[in-house]
């Protein structure tokens, strides 16, 4: 849809008309798709090419976080589109879901982080495992884009072990005192609520919404990240803070509730890191069509061609994967495992892609010019949170033989 | 205000244009299909006028079944109901004519639509359509207000812009900047799977136009550069080359 994405404005429309991206399709896997899919992935493209691709060279140069894209988001549905509408969401499916994240990703992994962050990490969360009044008082303010949310689970030494977790409460009569410090937590500098997981004094695990203002809570920023520099990055600060009762989430406890929200989250990565590979693709394809050496453009020598095919190949098998986990999604039927491979095939298959798209630019390759350096360098972060690229072949490995190799 | 919105479903602009049983129809094996970007336009500008002044916006497009995706979409930016006429849309003769009958039993405050198509791009249907209901039809429209039962308009013209006052009901053939293109957001997709898509039969299948045949443009021929201090090349190659001097 390159004609809707001309804004009227001059300089976005010849900025935005730069953003020249088509989808690669070469199974014919949209036949896959219903027509909503395809509106949805649409609109979604062309908001990306409108919202963020005439700024993100920009804001990832200067590690500028655009806040005002969280009321865009919200506009366009990007938040927890797959709860219902009676909270403000989309109550679309989770192939929509998909899509969504492959397209914002396409844009930039930093972009679909805060996106998917605030859907699968903090509204689903409430939504599963909250309260009536929770869900009434939080979705729609989070679906809208008016609160911004973060998710607190990692902690400065609890990363892929976050059972072994020292963030804590005690149970003061008529609150709850809530002590410790979380790191790494994407959206926190500016986040209105967060979702924190911490202990009891039995030692088990809960969901506490904290909203910013409670006092004894703040949010340092992490500086000086090589990685999704559009997006915030911070910690969670913890210090004697009163939580309410009734923020407790009352739905779930355990580790088993965390891990069911990020079990969503890494869905959307696994489609998102596909976008990111997308994007990659289409440039070097362009590029080494128009790039010419040896008097012939450098898409007519064989390395040239053996990379594209092998990208082709790649970004083809990932979407499959994608499709099919994303049916298993919608029938209730996807297991963390299978999660975990399409997470784990997805983002390896992007930085190998990132890479190989790098040097089909050359030089150029480098510059903030072409997306590749860009998201090669986010898709660093992708690889790392959300359990690592090893703990997923762990949980790989633990389904195959029964024998957890991370205990 | 009750205003319809007519809209195309075209080529995307993109799109590689071929055609096949000789030359005689368009190949659309692999073309995307979009709302034509002036009707979008158009309904863009509907949908911030009922936003404003409260009513109803309708679509209406003359096709065959394979268009409702694209009228899906119509509903997903705003619109609150869709008509399809259910025909090939043969020539704007044939168009206009469904478009009126319609508007003559449901009494439209404005009938909106882009200034042209883009895979025709014939730019008479929103003409016939004032023709054929009595009532003002102008284009291309690049600024459109409602104010007391009057539409105050800025239409574009040679070398500057024409304003006008004009009476309720009315026919406009929409361009940019009217509105900005609206982008479906995905509380929009949802609620337009329930959106009433009414499909009607023909009015009539009068036809003015008989097509022979499509011929594509000659191919563009290859770019030579010729160096800047070499005045003399480039007018022997004007001269003998080109043979334009």
């Amino acid at each position: 849809m390159s004609t809707h994405s001309m804004a009227t404005d001059a300089k976005s429309a010849k900025r935005a008309s730069q953003d020249r991206f088509e989808s690669p399709d070469f199974y014919q896997l949209d036949d896959l798709l219903t027509e909503e899919h395809k509106l949805i992935r649409s609109s979604i493209r062309d908001f990306v090419k409108k919202e963020i691709s005439p700024n993100i060279e920009e804001w990832c140069q200067n590690a500028h976080f655009p806040y005002e894209i969280v009321k865009k988001f919200g506009e366009i549905g990007a938040f927890g589109p797959t709860l219902p509408t009676e909270y403000g969401c989309g109550g679309l499916d989770y192939i929509s879901y998909g899509l969504i994240m492959q397209e914002i990703e396409r844009g930039d992994s930093g972009m679909r982080s805060t996106a998917s962050v605030q859907g699968s990490l903090v509204m689903y969360p409430i939504y599963k495992f909250g309260s009536e009044a929770q869900r009434k008082k939080y979705l729609p303010k989070l679906a809208s884009g008016e609160y911004l949310g973060c998710f607190g689970l990692t902690e400065p030494n609890h990363g892929s072990n976050p059972s072994g977790m020292l963030t804590n409460f005690k149970d003061m009569g008529d609150h709850y005192l809530l002590n410790g410090a979380k790191m790494w937590i994407s959206n926190s500098p500016k986040a209105d609520i967060a979702v924190v997981w911490a202990k009891n004094e039995e030692g088990r695990i809960h969901g506490l919404i904290v909203e910013r203002g409670m006092e004894g809570f703040s949010t340092p920023e992490t500086h000086g990240k090589w990685s999704l520099r559009a997006s915030c990055t911070g910690e969670l600060v913890f210090d004697n803070v009163k939580v309410p009762k009734e923020n407790l989430l009352p739905g779930k406890s355990g580790l088993g509730a965390p891990m069911m929200c990020l079990d969503s989250a890494r869905f959307g990565i696994a489609w998102g890191a596909i976008g990111a590979a997308m994007d990659c693709y289409d440039s070097a394809r362009r590029y080494a069509m128009e790039r010419i050496q040896f008097d012939k453009p450098i898409a007519s020598f064989q390395l040239t061609q053996k990379k594209l095919a092998e990208m082709l190949t790649e970004i083809t098998k990932a979407q499959l994967l994608n499709w099919r986990l994303g049916v298993l999604m919608n029938e209730g039927k996807a297991t963390t495992p299978q999660i975990s491979m399409a997470k784990r095939n997805s983002v390896e298959m992007a930085l190998n892609i990132a890479r190989e798209a790098r040097q089909i630019h050359g030089g150029m390759g480098i510059t903030g010019e072409y997306p590749m350096m860009r998201h090669m360098m986010n898709l660093e972060s992708v690889v790392t949170y959300e359990g690592t690229h090893d703990i997923h072949l762990l949980i790989l490995g633990a389904e195959i033989t029964g024998i957890p190799a991370f205990k | 205000m009750k205003i319809l919105v007519c809209i195309s479903h075209v080529p995307d602009t993109t799109s590689k244009i071929s055609f096949t049983d000789n030359h005689t129809k368009f190949d659309s094996n692999g073309v995307q299909f979009i709302i034509g970007p002036y009707d979008d336009y158009a309904l863009a500008r509907a949908i911030e006028i009922k936003e404003a002044t409260g009513g109803t916006v309708t679509v209406l497009n003359v096709g065959e079944a394979d268009t409702e995706p694209t009228i899906r979409k119509a509903l997903a930016i705003g619109a609150d109901d869709a008509i399809r006429v259910n025909a090939f849309p043969s020539d704007s003769y044939f168009v206009a004519q469904q478009i009126a009958s319609i508007a003559k039993e449901e009494k439209y405050d404005m009938i909106l639509m882009g200034r042209e198509s883009i895979d025709f791009n014939g730019g008479m249907v929103h003409g016939m359509v004032g023709e054929m209901l009595g009532i003002p039809s102008v284009s291309p429209v690049m600024k459109l207000e409602v104010e007391g039962g009057k539409a105050k308009m800025a239409r574009e013209i040679e070398g500057g812009k024409e304003y006008l006052e004009v009476s309720l009901p009315l026919v406009a053939g929409c361009q940019e900047p009217i509105a900005e293109w609206k982008i479906p957001n995905m509380r929009g997709i949802m609620s337009a799977r329930t959106k009433p898509l009414k499909v009607v039969e023909p009015a009539s299948n009068d036809t003015r136009t008989k097509l022979s045949q499509y011929q594509m443009p000659a191919a563009k021929g290859a770019v030579k550069m010729v160096s800047a201090d070499n005045v003399a090349e480039l007018v022997s190659l004007l001269k003998n080359e080109a043979k334009v001097l």
